[in-house]
Order: structure tokens, then sequence, then C-alpha cells
């Protein structure tokens, strides 16, 4: 499991050539990305400063991915989450998972998204037309994150 | 108890403050009595951590419950619902 926050960008290609490097027995590969957006509720989002707690957040994230990777049967994890300030079009978050089928991979993938963005101590404030101001926590997040406790 | 006490996002800008030591002096507390001592400062610390519903909290950077119990050199954080990824 790799966990890594950070201010500079981060490349796709490198990142899962990385992930699965020397290791024949990884069939599937599952990424997702996460970007800013240059409108949000509305209006529109010129910039985004990303706050974090330090001393939580790679221990959050790692719990996160731990938690996947008991409950999945997959090989590799990688999350990557950037902090400080943003552009629309940015990447924001990668989490990449590898493992020998697609199934564990995709599952693992959701999961870890669904659980970074309710439980890992990150927060959005958006500078809009309308000045600036904290991105509103969604409660759809939280019933995307209940659903693995159902099943 | 000596409590290090931490602000996030929203919490740190409207109080103003991003850290403190705070002593209570019960030996037996849990966040709900931290959180009652901070209200009682006034009110704009009323007014912010009023919503339950809007505030999170961590101890010693583990989510935790506002009945989870305090002790001793507990690093206890406050922040709003979080918004990464």
């Amino acid at each position: 499991m790799r966990v890594r926050v950070q201010e500079a960008d981060f490349d796709l290609t490198t990142e899962i050539s990385l992930l699965r490097q020397a290791r024949p027995d990884v069939g599937a590969v599952v990424a997702f990305i996460g970007l800013v957006r240059d409108v949000n509720a509305g209006a529109s989002v010129s910039e985004l400063t990303l706050e974090h707690y330090p001393a939580m957040t790679q221990k959050a994230l790692a719990s996160i991915a731990e938690q996947a990777q008991q409950r999945w049967e997959v090989d590799e994890v990688l999350v990557i989450h950037r902090v400080g300030r943003l552009l629309p079009m940015d990447q924001i978050v990668l989490v990449a998972v590898a493992g020998a089928h697609r199934g564990p991979a995709f599952h693992a993938c959701e999961f870890i998204m669904d659980y970074l963005k309710t439980q890992a101590p990150f927060w959005k404030k958006e500078q809009t037309s309308d000045g600036a101001h904290w991105v509103e926590a969604r409660s759809s997040d939280d019933a995307a994150a209940a659903r693995w406790e159902q099943s | 108890m000596l409590l290090n006490v931490l602000y996030f996002a929203r919490l740190r800008e409207n109080l103003g403050l991003a850290q403190e030591q705070i002593t209570l002096q019960s030996t037996r507390s849990c966040v709900s009595d931290l959180l009652d001592y901070l209200r009682a400062r006034g009110p704009q610390w009323q007014a912010t951590l009023a919503a339950e519903k809007n505030l999170r909290v961590a101890v010693n950077q583990d989510l935790a419950r506002f009945e989870t119990a305090l002790k001793d050199g507990d690093e206890v954080a406050l922040f709003p619902p979080v918004t990464g990824g």
C-alpha cells in the first residue's frame, strides 16, 4: 500500500507503471482520478485551496486502503491526494488498485474513494464569482459510504 | 487534564485560532465536556460549535465520537465534515 499527500501534480502512466512493476500476477488495474471543476453549486470556480490535517491525513488514508485490502483480493493500492492551491482542470486525487481480476479491483477502488470522501481530513475552499467559501459536505457522499456497510 | 486542541477549515477561521492547550479540571471527561467548556467562552464559540451535525472530531488522529473519553495529553481536533477527493 502506498499513500502520498503532496502539493505536486502526478502522472497516471508513471504511477501505474510503478504500481504493477515486477507483478506478472496482476491482471487488472482500476484507477480513479478526481479533478477540479470550474463550476460548483451554480457558481463559477476560479481556484480551490485544499486544507488538511497533516498528522492525521496519512494515517486516515492508510487505514482506508488497508480496509479495502482486507475486504477484497487485491495486490496493490495507491492513493495520492494533493493539497494547497489548485485550478480548474487540475488533478486532485488518484486511487489506483491492482489485482488478479477486475471485480475486486473495481470494488476496492470505489470503496476507497467513498470512504476518503467522508473520513479523510481534507477541506476545500473555493474562490468563486460570489467570493470565497468552504465547500459544503454532500449527503450523497455519506449515502455512498454507507452502502458499503450493508453489503 | 491537559489537551492539545486543533481547529481546521471553517472552525479555524471563525474562531481565529488553529491550536491551543486547554486544561480541563475534571479527570473524567469526554469530547462533549470539552465542547461545553469551549461554548462557554462566548457567543462566537457558542455559534461556531452549536450544531453537532456540522461538527466532526478526531482524538489522537482517529475519528471519534462526542462521547469518546479523553485522557491527559490527548490531541483533540475539531473540524467540519470533510470535503476532500
